[in-house]
């Protein structure tokens, strides 16, 4: 600490801690800190994310730029030097003298948009009709549940799928690879609204009852303002949950529809991309092309998860 | 109990009709199938004769209704790619699919049933954790990676097994089969691990919770306490008890094998109709989509109303409750 003195009018900190220092001391903040998996998997996603939004900065190489490119460079081995700058390649290039780095930095930065606007898409679309179904009732509430419950049927990866097809047949052939990203961001969000949907209802139904609804309905306020200022903020934690588990299997189901080719387009690769890529070059023994962009792709899938996991033991007082 | 099975069923159609209905939207919305099917060169009569062979110019409403009857018949139209018949290519295709997921399904349940017993027994054993950690890790790999490790592992390091197709087939009757020869057996063994995986792991978990819990129940010490082998104690008391979740579980997990054949075959270039699903969204080939989302929307809803009906037999308690209920 300072030794300078306070002037005379400060507010004193110790009476009225701000909310930064509340949240510090929270039980939440505690059960973190006592929770190794959970600091290692918070390190490992805060790198990685750092690292996909530095992408530009870190990145030695910007893989899109045609001119930093050479042929001569194709298919060196990791850490080989540059055959023209002496820069070493820490992890290879792949056929086209293309720094395997560098596309990795280029490819999570597509892999983590994709799958934080397509939970981000779920999310709102799932929590708006979780709370018409659960707030409103009747009608509204049967329809949304029952198209729920058919969509709840079939696998999650093969609505992204159709969804995928369908909107590609739509869009003219030579917007199709501009709009690849935002309609896989659509077709994941699509199929993945139906957890949120029913977490937010169930919770919604109990919420409903309760007295502070029933004052908050007395006072005069609009069916809607009681849903999002009052319903939503009491749902919202495992509301947390499910987005940080979709997150995990939202990049998981990015990286399956762009490795089957129905996704990323070449020109913005994602993980998913390159490692469809690197499979070509599995048997010609190039298989840094291939394995670093797996690690990768592996290293956030299971760092989000955990993460997941770590936050809904935390956050269910239950299993305490 | 009737009334409850006329509701299922009702139910089921009604979810078909819906698919139905997004099936024949996509035909008919998606690109314009006269663009699709006529060539550059084409008169306004050929367009005028396409019209009226395909029966755009009648009501939605009959057009939709020709077109399910037409679906229900196994008539899906013409692959814009290939030219041929949908139904044709389908039936092709099908047997493929239809022999990696029995094989995968087959993996799955047995192994699965086995090491979820195995681990529940073993509790505290050191193979039996090595196990549930090597599970985890199952889970968390996506599907395609899982494929090109064991391509790696087994035809590129090890040269043992082949990395991609079905190997010789016999033709029997319509059915083409990898059953019957060597190199058609050698073929499906890195597929159907690379699919049934995933199942197996989920399968093995849920096993084993439920073995876990049935085990702390009085009635099975009391069959110790008369004596009984831990054989006949495991298996005749402890695991029949577990069945029912499991063959819930497991019957829509052989839905979820059918789509995930999708990835498995496009990793392994398996000639099913996984590939040829993907193939269809790639090159935007409507008519192949359309009859494939309906074919797997009748096996998954069938595959749905058969699981409840069947808990429903398996279960006493319930149908003691929906009688007493209704």
């Amino acid at each position: 600490m300072t030794d300078t003195p306070l002037p005379p009018d400060a507010p004193i900190a110790v009476k009225d801690p701000s909310r930064l220092s509340l949240a510090l001391q929270s039980d939440f903040i505690y059960q973190f800190k006592r929770s190794p998996v959970a600091v290692v998997s918070f390190a490992l996603v805060a790198l990685l994310v750092l690292s996909a939004i530095l992408a530009p900065l870190i990145a030695p190489h910007n893989p899109f730029d045609p001119g930093s490119l050479n042929l001569m460079n194709g298919f060196s081995a990791p850490m080989t030097p540059n055959a023209f700058t002496g820069e070493t390649f820490w992890l290879g290039t792949d056929d086209q003298g293309r720094d395997v780095f560098s596309t990795i930095l280029y490819g999570m930065r597509i892999s983590l948009f994709v799958g934080a606007a397509a939970v981000a898409f779920a999310m709102v679309l799932g929590i708006t009709l979780g709370l018409l179904a659960g707030y409103v009732g009747g009608w509204t509430e049967t329809i949304i549940m029952r198209v729920a419950d058919v969509q709840l049927t079939f696998p999650a990866i093969l609505v992204a799928m159709l969804i995928f097809g369908v909107a590609k047949g739509i869009t003219p052939v030579e917007y199709r690879d501009q709009m690849a990203i935002w309609v896989l961001i659509i077709a994941i969000g699509l199929s993945d609204w139906v957890q949120f949907a029913r977490v937010v209802r169930g919770a919604t139904l109990v919420e409903k009852n309760k007295d502070y609804v029933a004052a908050a309905r007395l006072i005069g306020r609009t069916g809607p303002a009681i849903m999002l200022r009052h319903i939503l903020p009491n749902v919202l934690s495992p509301v947390l949950v499910i987005a940080t588990i979709s997150l995990a299997l939202a990049i998981i189901a990015e990286a399956t529809l762009s490795f089957l080719g129905v996704g990323a387009p070449p020109t913005q690769p994602s993980l998913g991309t390159l490692i469809r890529i690197g499979q070509g070059f599995l048997f010609s023994g190039e298989w840094w092309i291939l394995l670093f962009p797996a690690m990768t792709l592996l290293a956030l899938a299971l760092s989000v998860n955990l993460l997941g996991d770590w936050l809904r033991d935390a956050l269910n007082p239950r299993l305490r | 109990m009737l009334a409850y099975i006329i509701q299922r069923v009702g139910q089921s159609a009604l979810v078909l009709l819906v698919v139905g209905l997004v099936a024949f939207s996509m035909f008919r919305f998606v690109g314009d199938p006269i663009d699709n099917m006529l060539g550059q060169e084409r008169t306004q009569a050929d367009i005028e004769r396409l019209r009226d062979v395909l029966g755009l110019d009648q009501p939605f409403v009959v057009q939709y209704y020709k077109f399910l009857s037409g679906a229900v018949q196994g008539n899906f139209g013409v692959s814009y790619r290939q030219g041929r018949a949908v139904s044709e290519i389908l039936v092709e295709r099908a047997p493929a699919t239809l022999e990696l997921a029995a094989v995968s399904g087959f993996l799955a349940i047995s192994i699965g049933i086995g090491l979820g017993v195995f681990t529940a027994i073993r509790r505290n054993g050191v193979a039996a954790n090595l196990i549930m950690s090597v599970s985890l890790i199952g889970v968390s790999l996506p599907t395609f990676l899982i494929g090109i490790l064991l391509i790696y592992l087994f035809s590129v390091e090890l040269g043992w097994l082949p990395s991609f197709g079905r190997g010789e087939t016999v033709r029997i009757g319509g059915w083409s089969t990898g059953f019957l020869t060597q190199s058609g057996l050698r073929a499906l063994i890195l597929p159907s691990i690379t699919l049934g995986l995933y199942q197996m792991t989920l399968i093995m978990r849920l096993v084993r919770s439920e073995m876990l819990e049935v085990l702390r129940q009085d009635y099975i010490r009391f069959a110790r306490a008369r004596g009984l082998r831990e054989r006949a104690v495991n298996f005749r008391h402890a695991l029949k008890n577990t069945l029912v979740p499991v063959i819930t579980v497991t019957g829509l997990q052989l839905g979820s094998i059918i789509a995930f054949a999708i990835i498995t075959e496009t990793v392994f270039q398996w000639p099913g109709v996984g590939l040829l699903f993907i193939n269809a969204i790639q090159f935007v080939d409507i008519p192949v989509m359309a009859a494939y989302l309906m074919l797997i929307s009748v096996m998954f809803v069938g595959i749905n109303l058969i699981v409840d009906l069947l808990y429903f037999a398996i279960d006493p308690r319930l149908r003691a409750d929906r009688t007493a209920g209704h």
